[in-house]
Parts: C-alpha cells; structure tokens; sequence
C-alpha cells in the first residue's frame, strides 16, 4: 500500500535528484567538461519531449479508443527525423548561423526582422500550448488520485486541485531556476537538457517495465498477446479511417517541427549539427519502443479492469490492480518525469517568446529602453522570463481548472497540434521560398489561427460553454454553410481533420497569394536571400551602415544586455580583428551584424534590430540606399573602364610617342650623318680644286720673277711648258668643280624630291625610246669596257605619259652604276620588260656579284656606297631614283637572287595605258 | 552550382555522397508509402489480417526504416571522417550541407 505521503515524498526526492543532476550538468559546463554534455545521445533523449504526459498515459487511452490510431502520431516524427535530409538539416543550419533563439523568432527573422509577425506567433504558441500544459497538470492529477484510490486513509476530495497547484509551483520554481540562468539562449540550458535527458530514460524505462510485466508477466509472452488482441471486442477489428490515418500522421509530422518546445530542443539547444544524425535513427528507435507496449497495455487493460475504468490511467492501474505496487511507483515516476519534462521546456521555449517578442517591444516603446540609457538591461529581461514562466504555468493550470479536466488526454494533444502547425506554411515558404513575404505569412498565420480557433478550438470546449449551441448546430445567424464543423458545407468529415483541412489549406493559400502580390522590405529580402541559400555563405548581406553610432554607446548597451564581461570579450574580440587595441572596435557594418547577431541571441533578432536601430539612428539600409549603392557600383564600374579606355589610349599614344622619339633620334643621327658625309664629300674636290689653285697661283708668281731676271728665252720655254700645265691643272681645277656642281646639283635635286616641290613635266612616248636614250647617255664616254646591253626590243613597245625626263634619269642612272660597278669581265646588263596586274615592271639586271643581302636595304639610302669601289659618285643617285619613282607613282626595289646586282623598277600601269 | 562548373563526371566518392544522399531524401517516402499500405487492406481481408498483423507488419516496417536511417547516418559518418582523415585543408560534407 503506497500512501500519498509516500509519494509526495518520492516525488520530493525524484525532483532533488533532477536538481542534483541539472546542477552537476550546470558546473559541469561551467568547468569546460562538456564532452558528455554534448554528445548525440544526450540530444536525442532530449527530443523525446515529445512524448509528453500525453504519450505515456494518453497512448494507452488512445488506443483503447480507437485501435491503432495512436501509431500516427509517433510515425508522423519518425518520418520527419529519417528524412532530416529534406529540410530538417537546413532548418537546425539556419537556427544556429543566424542565433534563432524561437520558433517565433525565426519567423520573425525571416520575414525582416518583424516584431509584429513575432509577436503574432508568440500569441498562437501560447493558446496553442495552454492547453497542453494543463493536459501535463492533469496526468499528474489524475495519476495521484489513482493512487489515493488505494490509499483508504486519503482526503480523495480535495486531493485533484491541490496537487495541481503544488506540481504547478514545483515546475515553475525549477523552471525559473534553471531556465533563466543564463540571459544567452545560445549558451544553452545544459542543466536543463541533462535533466530531460535523464528523465527520457526514466520514462522510457517505466513503460518498457510495465510492457514487459504485462506481456511475459500477464499475457504469457508475445504469442500469447498476439491472441489477446485477436480476441479483444474493442481492438480486434482493423477499424481506421484512411482520412484520420493519414491526416494525423501529417499533422504530427508538422506539429514536430513547429511546436515551440521541440523547436527549443532541436533546434536552440543543439550543440553540434552533427548529432541530427545521430537522432535521425536513435529517436525513431526511441518512439518506437515507447509504442511497442501500449496495445499490450491496453487490450490487457482493457480485460482486466471494470468496464468504467478510464484508459488513459491503465499504465498506472494494471500493475496496481496486480499488487505490482513498486512497478506502478515506476510508472508513476515515468508519467512525472514526461510531464514535468514537457512542462519545464516549453515554458523556457514560451517564455523566451513572450519577453523577447511582446514584453521587450513594449519596454523599449516605453522610453525606459533607451539605448544609451545606462544600467543593466539584463535584470529587465531576465526578469520578464520569470515572470513570463510563471504566467505560461500558470495560465495552464488556469486552463486545466477551468475546463475541470474533462476531455480525453489525446483529444487535447490533437487540438493543440492543430493550432501551432498554423506556423509551417509560413515556416517552410520562408526556408526554402525566396518570394515568401512578411505580408503573407502574416495573412497566412492570422487566417490559420481564426479558423483554427473558429472550427476547432473553440468548439472543444462543448456546446454552451464558449460558443453557443444553436450557432454549433445551424451556423452563425443561422448560415449553415458557416457551421463550425462543417465549413463550406463539408459535412460527415471527422472535426479534426476538418478543422486542419481548412485552417492549412486557407492558411496556404493565403500565404502564397499575399506573398506573391505584395512587395517585401528591403531587409526581408536581405533575409530571405540569406535563409534560402543559408547553405552557401552565412552572413552575406549587410544590413547596417557603419559610422554614424559611437562604439562607446554600443558597448554600453551591450554590457546591458550580454553583461560586462561578455560584452568587453566580445567587444576586445572585435577590436582585435580589426587590428586595434583596447575595447572600442569600429562601428563597421560587419561589427554592427555580429553585434546584433550576438544580441539577437540574448533578446530575439527583432528586439536586437530595433536597439541597433536605436542606436544607429536612421542608418539602417533602406531601398534607395540599396539603390544608391547599386548606382554607385555602375558608376564607378563605369568610371574605372572610362579610366581603363583612358589608359589604353595613353599606353597608344605613349608607344606612339616613344616612335617617334626614336625616328627622330634616328633622323638627328642621319642629319649628323649627312652634315659629316656631305662636308665630306664637298670637301675632297674642294682640296684638290685648292691645291691646284694654289700651284696655278705659284707658277704665275715664279714666272713673274724669273722673266725679271733671266730674260725673254728661258721664259718662251718655260711658258710652253708651263702652259700645258697650267692647262692640265685648269682642267683639274674645271673637272672638279663641274664634280662639285653635280654633287650640289644632286643635292638640291634630292631635297626638291623630298619636299615634294618638284613638278613633273608629264609628256608622252613609249618606254623603248626612254631606255634607248637612257642606255646612250649612260655609255657615252668612259673608260672602262664596253658594256654589252642584252634588251627585248619588241617587248618595249609600251607607251608611256609620265614625266620622261625624269623616268630616263632613273634608268640612267641604273646603266651608269652597272657601268661603275660590275666587276665582270665582260659586264653585261639585261634589261627585261613586262606588264602584269596593272604595273609595268623593267628589270636591270648585271652579272657582276651583287648586293651582299644585309645591304640591300641600304643602298637606297643617300651617301650610302658599298664596298670601297673607286667609283666617285656620292652616293645618292639610288636615293634620288627613289624619290623620283615615289613621285612617279612607281617604286624601285633590289631584286634579289637574279645572278647579279638587279633593280625592279615599277610604273603603274594606269600611267602606261594612259597614253594609248 | 552554376551550368559552367557541372560537371559530367565526380569522382568515385563524390558519386556515392550524392547518392548517399539521394537514399537519406528516399527513405521516408518509401516509409510513408509502406505506413500507407494498410489503409488498402479492405473488406475480407482486413478481418483476416486484423490489428494484431497490422500491428506487426507497421512495427517491421518501422524498424526496417530505422535501420535504414542507421545505416545511412553511419555511411555519413565514415564519409565525413574519410575526408577529415584524407587532408585537413579539405572541408568535409557539412554537416548540414547540400
């Protein structure tokens, strides 16, 4: 016989030892010994929460109601975790980068940092878990009272509330303490999560005790039970409604993403991404053997009890019915321990919500937030947690005596989940929908709530209690068509599945539709982007401007809010990164972000944002500054390849200039050249005309005297000889000044040429007659063997209008240099004439031994002469014939590779045709 | 990844991470087709298989799943320390990476 003191006092002991535990865990992590803290089997027992009060003595209930149904709810989780890799991975990715410290806070991150949208959430979380806690409450309840049912010596009347309110205070006290320890949600609640953890294994341990007694203690073994569910009336038949079937499974599968407390463990309190793996196998498993017993527990119960015992308490009430005392203390314990588990995490998760999201707005809109206000913040928010615990607490336990405990434990869960599920289209749209907008989650979550609260929640509570019967009955002002449990005339449906049918498939479509008609915010969309590719790079965008907030009042605000320690090792941190000494980083935009990711961890992102704000005053980015920037890239995109066009044309013209810098070194070099050569070239028959002169001018002197003094005789001798003399001297004196004049005239024929100044003297005749006169000037005189000219005569007929004067000096000149220089025997010139693609072509051609390769560019120039052949020309009559054929319109060029020196000489043939 | 930086041919082991990851993205919908089966179960049947085979057939189902999600999550595992072991400077598959 187990008395109530007993298990007060048991109950007394089993919290001291989760105090013990949470503690340890708490000094633990304090010391640095986190290595078991944080490994994957900690994380995964943590996520049994699920299984709530609800599961351990509800299951049963349910199943003894209504077969297998039950099973949904845990295959609905099961499919979640083992498919982590379709989303679930992405979403516990983005909680840890951007520091989501709620559910209500990622949606409020998504959606622009949306304190509105936030708060919006907050509400539907705590009606949407009200009820749940009171379901926590009463299991506990309820489980006492089964035992005082034993107890003969029990007050059984007053026992129900009583104890409701003792479980009440004991889990708010321990919720307080170890929940609002520390102010950073990312530091985590390692006293509370060790805590859980050990009360999973608790849970799980009691039912598989009870399953195992029921089945190998009571039904014979596994054989013996597969019988006992055959032969069972309520449980034989395969009775389950497909829509049911499947509609629950999906909603539990939802309801494990967005309910608040598994959003709290999953997410906020994961330690490593690496241990999803681990769960996405291990709390399957674990689910599935909290379920393996129930139908066991439940068709045995269901035998062996009075037909009025209630289901939901068989856990508790067979091994009490079979004297199994300790096991039923066991079980009990399990029960506490899922409750008590439950209640401690969601009220951290609720009360996270409500100071970040509705409490701090408005202690910030009061004025007392002010920024740069001094003193702590963190007494404030710390504070608002507590008190905010204490009301969620409180509001459930309210909850729970105001609906005196009626219904049926699992028709509370499922109401529940129903309602936070209203939180996944908006949840999914924004993780993997970049076009997801603030305005249509909202429109999405608000429609979703009204009618979940409309066709469901408030319905729950009975006809006449909240909402009249006759409006249940006919529909508001008597519309059928809005009735609450058949909306838009869908009738026969269960109210359940009708409920979410409507509330998710509206709340969809609504979010969908406002989203893809309104426009988001500049900072949605920088969070958008941010969470659809949160893969790829975290922290991307900048949403702050730097510069204009003075990092002295940041760090006052931050030692409010992270504390002075903190705050000065984050601040020194950041100073350290940007290469400075001391506490006080600059206020860049990439410090603002971390600074407000930092705090976004502490007081929600929305709440982080707007003190930023606060502080940053008006910098925050707006869509013409992203507009600015953006123009202000193409501008300077534009700018910089303006500069880069600018720069090639300087590289252009730089090159141009160094061109010509060299051809006018090389030009001043030739001038030297030229002055040299030509003083040069005057100079020599300036000597020899000199010399002569002076020995004419001796001879007349001597002749003078020696007619003085030696008489007329000698001087008739001497003058014949010295007449033949002075004559040959005369000639000397004539040949080389005619030389000199030649060379002047070359000159100034070369520099008329040039200058372009010529003017050509344009006549008509035919090429034979030019080189017919060409080859007899050139022959004429000359003392060196005859030249044999080999021509073509026939060939020659090709009339000509062009200057001809000039065109037979040309030729002239190329006769007499084969007469000068070819060093043949017996010279030869070949003179080859041809029309072909509109020039006429005459080829001079000698069988002397021609221009060594390496000269032949140079014999163009003027003074240039090979070798050191006497010949005394100047060296300019190629240079000359140059000028005159460019003049000419034609081109003269060395012909190599023809035997001997050969020169081309081009006429246009249009100059040639001309004259037919 | 963009069009120019796909490539036709992974490596070996970049072939099996990506089908690796293909069977962890199968997996529940295989669970949810075989979850799904026993609501075809109808008429003469259903008397025949009862509660107790459903319950048997969705608990071997279950466990079948779970397996396979160890099996995968150990497959994880190794590849991951595969590429730790196989040069620091390389990141491993993050841990929530795609």
């Amino acid at each position: 016989m187990v008395s109530l003191n007993l298990l007060a006092a048991i109950c007394l002991g089993y919290v001291v030892f989760l105090f013990a535990v949470a503690f340890a865990a708490e000094r633990a992590a304090a010391a640095g010994r986190t290595a078991w803290l944080r490994s994957p089997w900690v994380y995964t027992l943590s996520l049994s929460i699920y299984c709530t009060a609800w599961t351990f003595y509800g299951a049963v209930g349910y199943a003894a109601r209504s077969g297998l149904e039950f099973l949904t709810i845990y295959l609905g989780p099961t499919l979640v975790m083992v498919g982590w890799w379709w989303g679930l991975n992405r979403l516990v990715h983005i909680g840890r980068t951007q520091r989501i410290t709620s559910i209500a806070d990622l949606i409020s991150s998504r959606y622009g940092k949306s304190n509105l949208l936030a708060a919006a959430v907050t509400v539907l979380a705590v009606v949407g878990t009200t009820p749940y806690i009171a379901l926590q409450l009463q299991s506990v309840t309820l489980a006492v009272a089964a035992f005082a049912q034993t107890d003969p010596a029990a007050p059984a009347p007053a026992a129900p509330s009583v104890t409701a309110t003792w479980v009440a205070v004991g889990l708010a006290v321990f919720t307080v303490i170890f929940g609002t320890r520390n102010l950073d949600a990312n530091e985590r609640h390692h006293g509370v999560v060790m805590a859980i953890a050990v009360e999973a294994v608790v849970k799980l341990f009691a039912l598989l005790a009870v399953g195992a007694f029921v089945v190998w203690g009571l039904a014979g073994g596994a054989g013996g039970i597969v019988e006992r569910i055959q032969a069972s009336p309520e449980l034989a038949a395969w009775r389950i409604d497909g829509a049911r079937w499947a509609g629950l499974t999906f909603l539990a599968a939802a309801a494990f993403l967005c309910l608040p407390r598994m959003f709290q463990v999953m997410v906020v309190e994961l330690e490593d991404e690496r241990h999803l793996r681990t769960a996405s196998w291990a709390f399957p498993l674990y689910v599935f053997l909290i379920s393996l017993f129930v139908v066991p527990i439940a068709v045995v119960g269901l035998e062996a009890l009075p037909a009025g015992a209630n289901p939901d308490l068989f856990v508790l009430t067979v091994p009490l019915a079979f004297g199994q005392e300790a096991l039923a203390l066991l079980a009990f314990l399990g029960g506490f321990s899922a409750a008590t588990s439950m209640v401690i995490v969601a009220a951290i998760a609720l009360s996270t919500m409500v100071s970040n999201h509705i409490v701090m707005p408005i202690w910030l809109r009061l004025g007392r937030g002010g920024a740069t206000v001094s003193g702590d913040v963190r007494h404030v928010v710390l504070l608002a947690r507590r008190l905010s615990i204490a009301g969620v607490v409180f509001l459930g336990y309210l909850y729970y005596r105001l609906s005196g405990g009626g219904a049926a434990l699992a028709a509370i869960g499922l109401i529940a989940f129903a309602g936070i599920v209203q939180v996944l289209p908006a949840m999914i749209g924004g993780l993997f929908w970049r076009g997801a907008t603030r305005m249509g989650a909202l429109a999405g979550i608000a429609a979703g709530f009204a009618l979940w609260l409309y066709t469901l929640f408030l319905p729950s509570f009975g006809p006449d209690v909240v909402l009249p019967a006759a409006l249940m009955a006919e529909g508001p002002f008597g519309i059928a068509w809005l009735r609450p449990y058949g909306l838009f005339g869908i009738e026969g449906l269960d109210p359940l599945i009708h409920s979410v049918l409507w509330s998710l498939s509206i709340n969809t479509v609504l979010f969908l539709a406002v989203s893809l008609a309104s426009f988001p915010g500049p900072l949605e969309r920088l969070q958008g982007a941010q969470f659809v590719s949160a893969l790829g790079a975290p922290g991307g965008a900048r949403s702050w401007q730097g510069g204009a907030v003075q990092s002295e009042d940041l760090m006052m605000m931050a030692q409010r809010i992270l504390g002075p320690a903190e705050a000065q090792a984050l601040f020194r941190r950041e100073a350290a990164r940007q290469g400075l000494d001391g506490y006080l980083p600059e206020a860049t935009p990439e410090f603002l972000d971390a600074l407000e990711r930092e705090l976004a961890g502490s007081i929600g992102a929305a709440a982080a944002h707007a003190m930023i704000a606060q502080m940053a005053g008006g910098t925050e980015v707006s869509v013409q500054d992203l507009l600015a920037v953006a123009d202000e890239t193409a501008q300077m995109m534009e700018y910089s390849a303006r500069l880069e066009a600018q720069q090639a044309e300087l590289t252009r013209t730089a090159r141009q200039l160094r061109a010509a810098n060299e051809k006018l070194t090389q030009l001043s070099v030739q001038k030297d050249a030229f002055l040299s050569q030509i003083s040069h070239e005057l100079r020599t028959p300036m000597t020899s005309i000199r010399a002569f002169s002076e020995i004419l001018r001796d001879m007349g002197e001597d002749g003078a005297q020696d007619g003085g003094e030696d008489g007329a005789q000698d001087g008739a001798q001497d003058g014949a000889q010295d007449g033949a003399a002075q004559a040959r001297y005369a000639g000397i004196i004539h040949d080389e000044a005619i030389r000199l004049t030649r060379l002047l005239d070359d000159l100034l024929d070369l520099s008329v040429l040039e200058n372009g100044q010529v003017s050509l003297n344009i006549r008509d005749g035919t090429l034979g007659d030019v080189i017919d006169h060409a080859v007899a000037t050139a022959a004429a005189g000359g003392e060196r063997p005859a030249l044999t000219v080999r021509r073509d005569p026939a060939s020659e007929r090709v009339p000509l209008s062009t200057d001809l004067d000039r065109l037979s000096q040309v030729f002239i000149n190329l006769v007499s240099n084969v007469r000068k220089y070819c060093e043949a025997e017996a010279p030869e010139l070949t003179i080859r004439t041809g029309v072909a693609g509109g020039w006429v072509t005459v080829d001079f051609i000698d069988n002397g031994r021609g221009i060594p390769t390496d000269q032949q560019e140079l014999v163009f120039e003027k003074f240039a002469r090979i070798g050191e052949q006497g010949a005394g020309g100047a060296g300019l009559g190629l240079a000359i014939c140059r000028e005159i054929m460019a003049r000419l319109g034609g081109t003269i060029a060395y012909l190599p590779g023809q035997g001997g020196a050969a020169f081309r000489v081009r006429l246009p043939a249009a100059v040639a045709l001309a004259a037919q | 990844m963009s069009a120019p930086l796909r490539r036709v041919f992974v490596s070996r082991d970049a072939y099996r991470s990506r089908r690796l990851k293909d069977a962890a993205r199968l997996l529940p919908v295989l669970g949810a087709a075989l979850f799904g089966l026993p609501l075809l179960w109808r008429g003469e049947e259903t008397a025949r298989v009862g509660t107790a085979g459903t319950l048997l057939f969705i608990f071997a189902v279950w466990a079948g799943l779970i397996l396979g999600a160890f099996l995968i999550a150990r497959r994880f595992a190794r590849a991951e320390a595969g590429a730790e072991a196989a040069g620091p400077g390389r990141p491993g598959p993050a841990p929530g990476g795609d």
